[in-house]
């Protein structure tokens, strides 16, 4: 219930999340900022004029929503997993757990400072990308709400790992085996209408390319997949990636002993 | 009146089978100052972590100020500061951010929790560094910042995991003046220990536990006056031989220091009659070692030999 008491303590939580990614930006803004202009100028200006056009777009146009959900994905995650994960560590974490703060509050709270950090350096990564192309607006709704969900995803996937991790090599093993392939299989760079009708089947079934062409469709109209179906999957796996974490934090595991 | 903390057959086993509290039975009345003292791995870490919730017991009853930890959690918590053993701040934040931080976890809003802050940091003798990272502060400092922390929402029972450990005696004695204080104000105090004298020191009641279970449990008073003999050093003029005293186990240490056993039901006064007609004066006296020490040992070492013969 969003009691007074909560909204305070969802306020300090969340003011802590940005505070710390803030406080930090130069090893969590700056970052992102410079490799996705590298991807912009080598895969968009230097690779992608030889390319042509791809959906009926030029191929920057094409990879510049892809490019940003990239970056969305990549930092709400990494910002949850290490900041819940040092919480741990350092065992500060114990300051919300002595204290009447909600399950759910301390999942909102890790989660909306992920949120915040992937959002910020999307809207980054997106000044940047005006220095290479003229982007496009179809439908901003489309846009807002994808990130916006399509970064709670990541977040509380990032959110879940740190629970589990033991150490700081566990809080870089999913983002580089899974989240990475997946995100460059996720139609960033191509459209999957372009694969063999085996590899599309395969693809259908990375959750990625759901988010990435809701993207792209808010920018360029154009989807490889129906937009109510990327929304229904995005939105089913914020519903049980929440409910794992709020079950794996109300039992304790990995928190308390 | 309620008890301020009340513990009823409590137990904790860790995973691997090892039994860290075994049927542990505690009450603290409101407004004591009550210190739980044992030797390491006894079970002292292992309750506060059931009562501030950040370890899960296996059984038992655990109620602070009448609401069970089972049912009404977050009542319970609001009544409780905790003080922890290690360091678990952020080092890398600043004292004010970390205080005001602690205090919205509790529902405090900011403006309240701004000057409670500033409160609290002038009289730990913060102020000056609330807004240094925190890892450039000294480990007394740090000491001072968790006692501010848990002192944030305004809690009813303060709990304190070992506070003046590493600290030097400046200081200790600074930080035993200011729980005094807290606890004159009506705040319940508990405190695990090392230093024994700061137990003897500070506290009304006194629980002692050893391998997870409670050994004595009793007011201070009436735990120190269980010693039966107690040993006084005197530092005495020159004196050659070994001063003879009728009644009185004695050993001449060196040429001006004395050290005599009295039993409680002995008076000192007699030592005192018998060296001055030996022509020996006394210049100063002093308690050979803390009581409370040897009490101490002796409950746990008595505890081990009986469990050991329980087991041949």
């Amino acid at each position: 219930m969003m009691t007074f008491q909560n909204r305070i303590a969802l306020s300090s939580i969340l003011h802590k999340e940005v505070h710390r990614f803030m406080r930090i930006w130069v090893q969590t803004l700056v970052p992102p900022a410079i490799t996705i202009s590298l991807y912009f100028v080598i895969f968009g200006e230097l690779i992608g004029s030889r390319i042509g056009s791809m959906g009926g777009f030029d191929y920057m146009s094409f990879i510049v929503p892809g490019l940003i959900m990239m970056a969305v994905i990549t930092n709400s995650y990494s910002n949850v997993a290490s900041s819940f994960f040092s919480a741990k560590w350092q065992r500060n974490v114990e300051e919300m757990l002595v204290a009447p703060v909600p399950n759910w509050v301390i999942v909102a709270g890790y989660v909306g400072g992920g949120m915040a950090r992937g959002i910020l350096v999307g809207l980054i990564v997106t000044l940047i990308s005006l220095l290479f192309v003229d982007i496009q607006i179809h439908n901003i709704w489309v846009i807002i709400t994808t990130v916006a969900l399509t970064s709670a995803v990541f977040a509380l996937g990032g959110l879940i790992n740190a629970i589990f991790a033991g150490s700081y090599d566990d809080i870089s093993i999913i983002p580089t085996f899974i989240l990475t392939p997946l995100t460059y299989l996720g139609g960033v760079f191509y459209s999957i209408t372009m694969l063999p009708d085996f590899w599309q089947g395969v693809s259908q079934v990375n959750p990625i390319v759901y988010m990435v062409n809701a993207f792209r469709y808010g920018f360029l109209g154009v989807s490889d997949v129906s937009l109510t179906l990327a929304f229904a999957v995005i939105l089913t796996f914020i519903i049980s990636l929440f409910t794992i974490a709020m079950v794996l934090i109300s039992k304790g595991i990995g928190l308390r002993s | 009146m309620q008890p301020a903390l009340e513990i009823s057959g409590l137990k904790k086993t860790y995973k691997g089978g090892f039994q860290a509290v075994k049927g542990l039975n505690l009450t603290v009345e409101q407004g004591d100052f009550f210190a739980l003292l044992g030797p390491n791995g006894a079970g002292k870490s292992t309750t506060i972590g059931v009562i501030t919730s950040l370890v899960n017991k296996t059984q038992g009853l655990v109620k602070v100020f009448g609401h069970d930890i089972d049912k009404e959690l977050d009542k319970a918590k609001s009544f409780l500061g905790l003080v922890p053993q290690e360091f678990n701040f952020n080092q890398f934040e600043a004292p004010m951010k970390i205080l005001v931080n602690q205090a919205g976890y509790y529902g405090v809003p900011r403006k309240i929790a701004v000057q409670r802050a500033e409160k609290y940091l002038k009289q730990l003798d913060l102020w000056d560094k609330c807004n240094e990272p925190s890892r450039n502060l000294s480990g007394g400092m740090k000491r001072r910042l968790m006692i501010a922390r848990a002192l944030m929402h305004e809690p009813k029972v303060l709990i304190l995991d070992e506070p003046t450990a590493g600290v030097d005696i400046e200081l200790r004695r600074h930080m035993w003046e200011y729980l005094r204080e807290l606890n004159a104000e009506g705040i319940t105090i508990i405190l695990t220990t090392h230093y024994l004298e700061e137990a003897e020191m500070l506290c009304r009641n006194i629980a002692i536990i050893d391998k997870g279970e409670i050994v004595k449990n009793t007011s201070m008073k009436s735990l120190l006056a269980t010693l039966h003999i107690e040993t006084f050093v005197l530092d005495i003029e020159t004196s050659s031989t070994t001063p003879v005293l009728n009644g009185f186990a004695s050993r001449l240490i060196d040429e001006h220091k004395l050290e005599v056993d009295v039993d409680k039901a002995q008076s000192i006064n007699s030592v005192f009659s018998q060296l001055t007609e030996q022509g020996i004066t006394v210049n100063s006296m002093r308690n050979k070692s803390n009581r409370l020490e040897e009490l101490f040992v002796n409950l746990t070492a008595n505890k081990t030999i009986s469990s050991v013969g329980a087991v041949n």
